[in-house]
């Protein structure tokens, strides 16, 4: 990426660098003290609201992988993620012995198998855009169907997650365990992103013919960003399961999906930051209206027109980021970032310095 | 006031087709460049806001309007023996008779004819004069009179409720089984839909017709993903 002050790449250890420049890695490791130690300074709401985001971010990174990086369409993440949650509870509920490492794998591998199977049809080749975004609702409805005609709507997660004989328990320990895992997820994507298969996902994201004719195989490309994408977002639906301890299958409407393609739209689509972005700004969104609600001191009966509210307030905003700022919140901030870096110039040399 | 609800009828149907050019004009057309993707999203966050408007600016609560009007839904006795409701009679003919309106305006009118040609290639249409700007407008117009047909129909048959837009998806549904370009696919698309669904309720678990459109759906896309009556796409080249 060409940035403005005469910063240049000269090795390849350089260039394959994860954080690149002194200022990146300062931030980062002020980033992650800063994380560290929120517990100790914020209030077990922050931390609750900070766990929010980071379970969110790990679907949005999920699905981000495959409309962000791969350019494919899915309505149905919902499903996926009910998928991952219904089968962590089924398992807990039957006493397995380690649900914490089972609920992670299984659901992750079982769903990764239906992925395959789902896009199958998509990924045969030329199902233009209408079509495809409405192949996709049907998967979410589909899964509720099952789940329901299962005959149980929904289940409790009575068991906390352990691993040997650490237990995982408390506002602080969920903190910890789902930011780190949000962490790992973030590495894996934007990992996932510079590898042989981000860059022919990217390749088919801009024009799959151009991909096809530089020797990518789409099908096969198109298969492999649903099984990735598909297993993350059940990885976050079981520890959505660990979290909220209690699964129904009304948490999991067409409602949900639209919320995650909304978190990565707000933030930026084919951006890890961006998924994470977004995901903190649609998971805080609602409690930012409350208290606007509450610093108003609106009149009474304002409690009905609360929901509509947030509810259409959300609509607004996907529908403004949308049509005005389609780059989402990473564009903004890479505006902001290149305004410093160029200062005191308006625009960056025509030709990037090679 | 008598005549009343035909009047409000009218003026819902008319408004409705308004503010179709009005959201083509506001929403859709700076679409226009953006990927497809993109655009289909943009009508799912209008759904959310007109859903949140009518919540705030109606009522979020479940209403009957046909008792509330003083009229009544009598059931008809069909020759078989079938027993239908006043108003599913009505739903079915005033279903005919816009399909028919629209397959004679697609296939007689000039105007009519100049759509078809700016729905199969936009640039080409344009080209020779066709404004396609107000043709797509005007396909807005008429999803969104049809859309607010079917809504009135639905609501005094069956209930009126916040979450009708749900039915979209089984429109959704019978249109891709139909065949997307095909205007009479509708037909056999929505009796396959609506029998698979009919029949689950009957002989399956009622709560598997919730799903049965999109099960429908899937099985179409895996067999003919270009519908029942739908132009098969030829492959696309460089």
């Amino acid at each position: 990426m060409a940035l403005g002050g005469g910063y240049f790449k000269t090795t390849y250890d350089g260039d394959l660098a994860l954080v690149d420049t002194r200022l990146r890695r300062v931030t980062l490791a002020a980033l992650v003290a800063a994380l560290l130690l929120l517990p100790r300074l914020a209030s077990p709401f922050v931390l609750d609201l900070v766990t929010q985001v980071a379970l969110a971010a790990v679907g949005a990174l999920a699905l981000n992988i495959l409309t962000g990086f791969a350019g494919q369409v899915s309505l149905g993440h919902a499903g996926f993620i009910a998928a991952g949650a219904f089968t962590t509870a089924v398992l807990v509920e039957h006493r397995l012995p380690s649900p914490l490492l089972a609920a992670r794998r299984r659901p992750g591998r079982r769903r990764a198998g239906r992925g395959r199977r789902d896009s199958g049809a998509q990924a045969q080749g030329a199902l233009p855009g209408p079509r495809h975004a409405g192949a996709a609702p049907r998967r979410a409805l589909r899964v509720r169907g099952v789940s329901e005609s299962l005959g149980r709507e929904h289940r409790g997660v009575d068991s906390p997650p352990r691993l040997g004989t650490w237990v995982l328990k408390g506002t602080t320990a969920w903190y910890y365990a789902l930011t780190a895992v949000a962490a790992l997820v973030l590495i894996l994507s934007v990992n996932l992103q510079r590898s042989r298969a981000g860059r022919a996902w990217m390749a088919i994201r801009d024009r799959e013919i151009a991909a096809e004719s530089v020797g990518i195989d789409v099908a096969r490309y198109k298969v492999l960003a649903f099984v990735w994408s598909s297993g993350l977002t059940a990885v976050a639906g079981a520890l959505f399961a660990y979290h909220r301890a209690f699964v129904s299958v009304e948490a999991f409407g067409f409602f949900l999906a639209i919320e995650y393609i909304a978190m990565i739209i707000i933030g930026g689509l084919g951006s890890s930051l961006g998924a994470v972005l977004g995901a903190a700004f649609v998971t805080l969104l609602p409690y930012g209206i409350d208290a606007a609600v509450a610093g108003l001191r609106a009149p009474g009966g304002a409690e009905y027109y609360l929901f509509p509210a947030k509810f259409g307030a959300f609509g607004l905003l996907m529908a403004v980021f949308l049509v005005f700022e389609p780059q989402g919140l990473v564009g903004i901030w890479r505006r902001i970032r290149n305004w410093f870096s160029l200062w005191p110039l308006r625009y960056r040399p025509l030709r990037p310095a090679s | 006031m008598p005549g009343a609800p035909a009047l409000s009828v009218a003026a819902a149907v008319v408004l409705s087709a308004l503010s179709g050019f009005v959201i083509y004009r506001l929403l859709m057309r700076p679409m226009a460049g953006h990927p497809i993707f993109a655009a289909v999203l943009v009508t799912v966050t209008l759904g959310i806001l007109l859903r949140a408007a009518i919540v705030l600016v109606y009522t979020d609560r479940i209403r009957h309007p046909l008792p509330l009007l003083g009229l009544a839904n009598p059931p008809r006795r069909l020759p078989g023996g079938a027993v239908v409701s006043t108003f599913d009679l009505l739903t079915v003919g005033v279903a005919a008779l816009f399909l028919v309106a629209l397959f004679a305006f697609l296939r007689l009118s000039p105007l009519g004819i100049q759509m078809r040609a700016a729905g199969e290639k936009a640039l080409l249409a344009a080209q020779r004069g066709i404004n396609f700007q107000l043709l797509f407008a005007l396909s807005w117009a008429l999803a969104g009179f049809a859309g607010a047909l079917a809504g009135v129909l639905y609501a005094n048959n069956v209930r009126l409720d916040p979450s009708l837009g749900v039915l979209g998806l089984k429109a959704f549904a019978v249109a891709l089984v139909g065949g997307l370009d095909s205007l009479g696919g509708v037909i056999p698309g929505a009796l396959i839909v609506a029998a698979v669904e009919v029949l689950s309720v009957r002989y399956g678990d009622p709560l598997l017709a919730d799903v049965s459109p999109f099960l429908c759906l899937l099985a179409m896309l895996l067999v003919r993903p270009w519908g029942l009556f739908g132009t098969k796409e030829e492959l696309e080249r460089v």
